[in-house]
């Protein structure tokens, strides 16, 4: 099992690194491998005894585990998607002249090579032990993430790219003193020389000073929120989640959101040992709140496709947050199936919205009609993604928010009814946008819709991600297989302090 | 406090405080330095005084991996971050920075309220250290606001690149304050970290530069709602 975790911080690095020479084929080839290797590798960790290994400076336990099952799910899904995605441009590209061509081979190349780096910084942060190396690995996807924001290097992307790396790299500055402050609250119990490992520092949680480590927890949810996307910190979001490449904004939405959220669970765990459950329980709380209530008002009046789901994405992440506040145990299960929920459902929008953006060559919800009729496959599974994104039956997003609704009852009586009645407005505005964008005919007089004539190359490669990603959703939703119940259960009483 | 002796700080705490407040005055220099180039070379020498603590902390402390500690960050942030961000300002013309949001007595103005806030609160908190005097927590946490300030008020890239920059060096006073312990390889992770990010904002920064021609962030906001 040690194996199959060190293979996993290794294969995609060794993928990265092939794609600097191999030519594009093989590289994407290589890219796609890796990305199933990676989730073969991940799906293997499920039947490690007790779900957690430890190898030096890696460690599984079920809690992190949930979060490589996304990523791991993301990448090989994004991967193929991309080829697809690439085959179209490669078309247009080799139609237009040598110049063109030798210009999409250096596009192609750095995509594969930036997909790669990033999914591996992704994989990296659940699976390292210590919140310094955590900090560490965060910050790398940071970096490699605005790279491939900008890599269209459109004006969109361009202010896009700097606005997220300036602001998430300021709040990942936070997240660095609050680091530094839960070093000194540990180093006052385990002496001067100890390096952030989780272990040690859950087994003392309790010895340690109050103060800094209440410093530390604020600090880290403002820091790493500031990447989770939490209010009034997410104001990057939006921008980067709709201007980069739709296969990029699966995986940012999907996965990095997540992936930033498992930092402050793992502050969380320290601090409810130290201060109880009342004090960081209460944060995120309100931090939730506050970002959900944003994030429902702006779905309502929304004009772009992609930054529609990405506002969605800040109130999938407040959902979050409210459920960990609940602190009950249904609730923590709740959340940690959410975070499953949300990588398939909003991969798939995010997938099936860059298939309709190509077609009708705008993002704008007031000039995007008709995608039924325009697209055969993609229209109906994107309508499935957003049934899905929307908490309906019987998709694993519905199972997750009742979970978190209902055990929220038990602890937290008004967030639990803020959360529905917030929840209910941003249905109404996503699936009222949505489904103007699939079902309302077009007009016929209107010639800025005219369809591109989009070739049919590579669109196999576009839909059976977006089919793997339904088929997860309802499993999860339906039934979960029972390994998948145990690690839900496991990582819930790891975030309650139970075990 | 009974004891007179403690009340009275000695050399090795005067140093450590002067130079503590020497990196939050360069801090207040950069908000009101005008050229670019001006503000590129202060934040060198901000980076040279955390340097130079370290050393103290070294010395005074005995903490030997500090030495090392302080090398890399000499030679990084003192050497390597300004070459590459005067050598990416060669190829722009732009010499004087954008006139910010407010004007330079407002934003001094702003900034002294907002450090003093932080420098007292966190006074408060009461959080000691056996290394560095706790004034010098109080004055990191002054320099990560004024850094906050320095990239809100600002409206060019390389401004807001300097103010993040600066503002891990007041992370690097408090992490030299509280945290001065931590084992070597960690810290130069974080080093090798923010190497990563000055070459990522390099990069951004350049192909800035090439869609708009300039470096002020002025135009930047078609992205809204």
């Amino acid at each position: 099992m040690t194996t199959a975790l060190v293979l996993l911080v290794i294969v995609p690095l060794a993928a990265t690194v092939a794609c600097v020479w191999l030519p594009l084929r093989a590289a994407q080839a290589a890219t796609l491998a890796s990305g199933l290797v990676s989730l073969g590798l991940v799906l293997t960790l499920l039947w490690a005894p007790g779900q957690s290994v430890e190898a030096g400076w890696l460690m599984v336990d079920p809690l992190s585990l949930v979060f490589l099952l996304a990523v791991g799910f993301l990448y090989p899904a994004v991967a193929a998607y991309s080829i697809g995605y690439l085959a179209d441009e490669a078309n247009a590209a080799a139609a237009a002249g040598p110049q063109a061509q030798a210009d999409f081979e250096r596009y192609a190349r750095r995509f594969s090579l930036g997909l790669n780096a990033f999914a591996w910084a992704m994989l990296c942060a659940p699976a390292v032990n210590g919140l310094a190396l955590l900090w560490v690995a965060i910050e790398v996807t940071t970096v490699i993430s605005a790279l491939l924001v900008a890599i269209d290097a459109t004006d969109g992307a361009t202010e896009a790219a700097w606005k997220y790396v300036l602001i998430a790299s300021s709040g990942l500055g936070i997240g660095l003193l609050a680091t530094v402050f839960m070093y000194y609250a540990g180093a006052q119990v385990l002496g001067q020389s100890y390096d952030l490992a989780f272990a040690p520092l859950l087994q003392h949680a309790a010895q340690l000073p109050a103060t800094p480590v209440r410093l530390a927890f604020v600090l880290a949810v403002l820091g790493f929120g500031t990447k989770v996307g939490l209010f009034p910190v997410h104001t990057w979001l939006p921008d980067a989640h709709s201007e980069a490449p739709s296969p990029v904004s699966a995986l940012l939405s999907g996965a990095l959101l997540v992936v930033s959220f498992y930092a402050i669970l793992r502050y969380l765990q320290v601090a409810q040992l130290t201060l109880g459950a009342q004090f960081p329980h209460d944060v995120l709380l309100i931090f939730g709140v506050a970002s959900l209530a944003l994030a429902a008002l702006y779905l309502l009046d929304q004009r772009d496709l992609k930054r529609l789901l990405a506002y969605s994405s800040v109130e999938h992440m407040g959902i979050l947050a409210i459920g960990v506040g609940f602190g009950a145990p249904m609730a923590a299960a709740g959340v940690l199936l959410h975070v499953l929920g949300h990588a398939a459902a909003k991969g798939n929008a995010f997938m099936g919205a860059g298939v309709l953006v190509r077609r009708f060559g705008t993002k704008d919800l007031h000039r995007l009609r008709g995608g039924l009729d325009a697209l055969r496959w993609t229209g109906p599974l994107l309508l499935l993604a957003v049934l899905a994104l929307s908490g309906m039956p019987p998709f694993a997003l519905f199972r997750s928010e009742f979970q978190i609704v209902v055990g929220g009852f038990t602890t937290s009586a008004w967030a639990a009814a803020a959360l529905v009645g917030l929840v209910v407005i941003a249905f109404a505005g996503l699936a009222g946008s949505i489904t103007s964008v699939l079902f309302r005919p077009r007009v016929a007089a209107d010639d800025q819709d005219e369809v591109a004539a989009m070739s049919r190359a590579g669109s196999g490669w576009m839909l059976a991600p977006v089919i793997a990603g339904v088929v997860v959703l309802i499993v999860l939703g339906v039934h979960p297989p029972a390994v998948l119940s145990d690690l839900l259960a496991r990582g819930a009483a790891e975030l309650t302090g139970g075990q | 406090m009974t004891d007179v002796t403690q009340s009275v700080p000695g050399l090795y705490d005067g140093v450590a405080s002067s130079i503590a407040v020497v990196v939050l005055l360069l801090e207040f220099l950069m908000l009101r330095a005008a050229m670019l180039r001006a503000q590129v070379r202060l934040y060198a020498v901000q980076s040279f005084a955390v340097s130079l603590l370290a050393v103290a902390v070294a010395y005074g402390r005995d903490v030997p991996e500090l030495y090392v500690l302080a090398a890399l960050s000499f030679l990084l942030k003192a050497v390597a971050v300004p070459a590459v961000l005067l050598r990416l300002m060669r190829n722009a013309d732009a010499e004087i920075a954008g006139s910010g949001v407010l004007g330079v007595a407002s934003e001094v103005l702003v900034s002294i309220v907002v450090a003093g806030v932080g420098f007292f609160l966190v006074g408060q908190l009461g959080i000691e250290s056996d290394v560095l005097p706790s004034a010098a927590l109080s004055l990191s946490v002054a320099v990560v606001l004024v850094a906050f300030v320095l990239m809100i008020m600002r409206r060019d890239v390389v401004s807001q690149a300097v103010g993040f920059f600066s503002l891990e060096n007041g992370v690097s006073l408090a992490s030299l304050v509280v945290a001065a312990g931590m084992p070597l390889i960690l810290e130069v992770a974080f080093l090798f970290d923010l190497l990563v990010a000055v070459v990522v904002f390099g990069v951004l920064m350049r192909l800035h530069h090439a869609r708009t021609q300039s470096l002020s962030t002025e135009m930047l906001t078609r992205l809204r709602g």
